[in-house]
């Protein structure tokens, strides 16, 4: 696999110009370096990068970008990538509305966005979460408050040229009820999903990851379904 | 029948009637061609509207889960004309800042903000800030309406894309109310929605299919029962259905009887095409009314 040049089926697929791009994962194969690969390419692209971090600290993804070939501290210094420490969301005043604090959240983000977008040479601006599951305990369950907030960081994809990747992990959630999960399938316009390979486990291949591109607007519809050998 | 659907809404009500009512449902295997077909139907009817031929002046679109953009785009590649669709077409942007955070930024700056949506430029599209608030949404529904400028009685068609997202911020009871109220409004000509099926109990899908007189169906062209994990690589199905679905529709006519109508449903480039199979349309009838058995006996 090209490990650090994201795979083949990966740059095929966020080639098509996909605004909000789900991430599927689950315990017995986690997604997170597909964030990783993806946070490397925009970056690499000339892009910036606003980074909602519920999962893990600076440090983290300090440390495993570099192995990449990436700095983040380095960007992070110039500009290119806005970190928000999320890992105490909501935080606030006690007895805070969790609307309140994602609507301060969301205030935060546009205004990067918006100060990325008048900059000189501004290139693509890419809106990371990692995780929404984890955004979704931050709001203790209310999924109402969370899609209110990934909805308008939808319409930032519309307006400012910006896209939305989002990681979240499918295998918390019932297949019975309906939740943030099937919600966040039809609003992407491009699904990554990783799994476990069918025949169990292999010495130098880890699992599998699929992509499902979905109706992107108007386009053409393009469906190409590969694997991606770790 | 697509085209049986838009000239069912095209003709519109009948004095003394409530105005026909079309409910689009699809699921997430096939939940593009769902919306497709929705953007299909918005699209003729504007153009009907615009040519004189139907009932209503003019289309309000009830926009939740798109930029106006998107219908711009759509209806300019359909071949209307900006300055037709800005006299036929007005659309209530609930997708832009639905529960007005844009706003309050913006308040707060205390500046002209950079950040505004597209739509706040154009003539035609009314941003919409309030969605919790179903009775403020149906006033700016029938404001919009009564918009349309011509001579004598003036009616408009209303086009909800989609139900599913406005039952993230308000009841079901309330939504069934604004349906009701928008179908006995003695102005709307016809009305049409969207709701995405798997989002919902079923009952609740099923609330919303009662309130309509025609129910729209587009469900997948291949049904495979086999979770495409256990067979990777062969995604075919899920090919299939991205670009073919099934539309099926029931449309239940004056005189009580229920008449089904099935077509194929595909993507040809930026468009969806219908095609009819008249092998496998049925019509059901189905005599709603009770049937009364006379018995005479004689004890002579």
């Amino acid at each position: 696999m090209e490990e650090y040049g994201g795979g083949n089926l990966l740059s095929e697929a966020m080639g098509s110009g996909p605004r909000v791009v789900v991430v599927e994962d689950c315990v017995e194969a986690p997604a997170a370096f597909v964030l990783h690969l993806l946070l490397k390419r925009a970056l690499a692209g000339g892009g910036a990068v606003a980074l909602l971090a519920l999962a893990q600290p600076f440090s983290h993804y300090d440390r495993v970008l570099r192995k990449m070939g990436c700095n983040l501290s380095l960007h992070r210094k110039n500009g290119r990538l806005h970190f928000f420490d999320l890992q105490a969301f909501p935080g606030g005043p006690k007895g805070g509305a969790i609307s309140d604090a994602f609507f301060r959240l969301y205030g935060d983000i546009q205004r990067v966005v918006d100060a990325n977008r008048i900059a000189e040479h501004a290139g693509q601006f890419t809106v990371m979460i990692d995780d929404v599951s984890l955004l979704e305990v931050a709001a203790h369950g209310s999924v109402d408050d969370v899609l209110d907030f990934l909805h308008y960081c939808v319409t930032l994809t519309s307006e400012m040229n910006c896209s939305l990747v989002v990681l979240i992990h499918e295998d918390i959630y019932s297949s019975e009820g309906v939740g943030l999960l099937l919600h966040l399938r039809y609003i992407a316009d491009l699904v990554i999903r990783a799994a476990p390979l069918s025949t169990g486990l292999a010495i130098d291949v880890h699992g599998q990851v699929s992509s499902f591109p979905l109706l992107v607007a108007l386009a053409n519809i393009i469906t190409r379904i590969g694997v991606l050998h770790l | 029948m697509a085209e049986a659907a838009v000239r069912y809404l095209r003709d519109g009500r009948l004095e003394g009637e409530h105005a026909p009512a079309l409910s689009v449902s699809g699921s997430l295997q096939c939940c593009p061609l769902a919306a497709r077909a929705m953007l299909h139907v918005t699209a003729a009817l504007a153009s009907q509207a615009a040519s004189g031929k139907s009932q209503a002046r003019g289309l309000v679109i009830v926009a939740f889960d798109r930029s106006p953009e998107v219908y711009l785009d759509f209806m300019r590649r359909r071949g209307l004309d900006p300055n037709t669709f800005n006299r036929c077409v007005r659309i209530l942007d609930c997708y832009s800042d639905p529960i007005g955070w844009k706003q309050k930024i913006q308040s707060q700056q205390h500046q002209e903000s950079s950040v505004e949506p597209c739509s706040m430029d154009k003539e035609n599209v009314t941003i919409f800030r309030s969605v919790k608030d179903v009775d403020k949404l149906m006033c700016s529904i029938i404001d919009l309406g009564r918009g349309f400028e011509g001579e004598g009685k003036i009616y408009f068609t209303i086009a909800i894309e989609s139900i599913s997202s406005m039952l993230k911020h308000a009841s079901v009871s309330s939504i069934s109310g604004l349906l009701s109220n928008l179908r006995s409004h003695d102005q709307t000509s016809s009305i049409f929605w969207l709701i995405h099926s798997d989002l919902h109990e079923p009952k609740f899908s099923r609330a919303f299919e009662c309130l309509s007189t025609m129910v729209a169906s587009v469900e997948p062209a291949v049904v495979d029962s086999v979770y495409e994990e256990e067979i990777p690589g062969n995604m075919s199905f899920l090919e299939k259905n991205y670009s073919n679905a099934k539309f099926y529709v029931r449309l239940k006519r004056r005189n009580g009887r229920v008449k089904h109508l099935y077509e194929e449903l595909c993507v040809e480039g930026n468009d969806v095409k219908f095609i009819s199979s008249p092998s496998v349309s049925a019509e059901v009838n189905q005599n709603l009314l009770p049937k009364v058995g006379l018995y005479i006996s004689s004890s002579i």
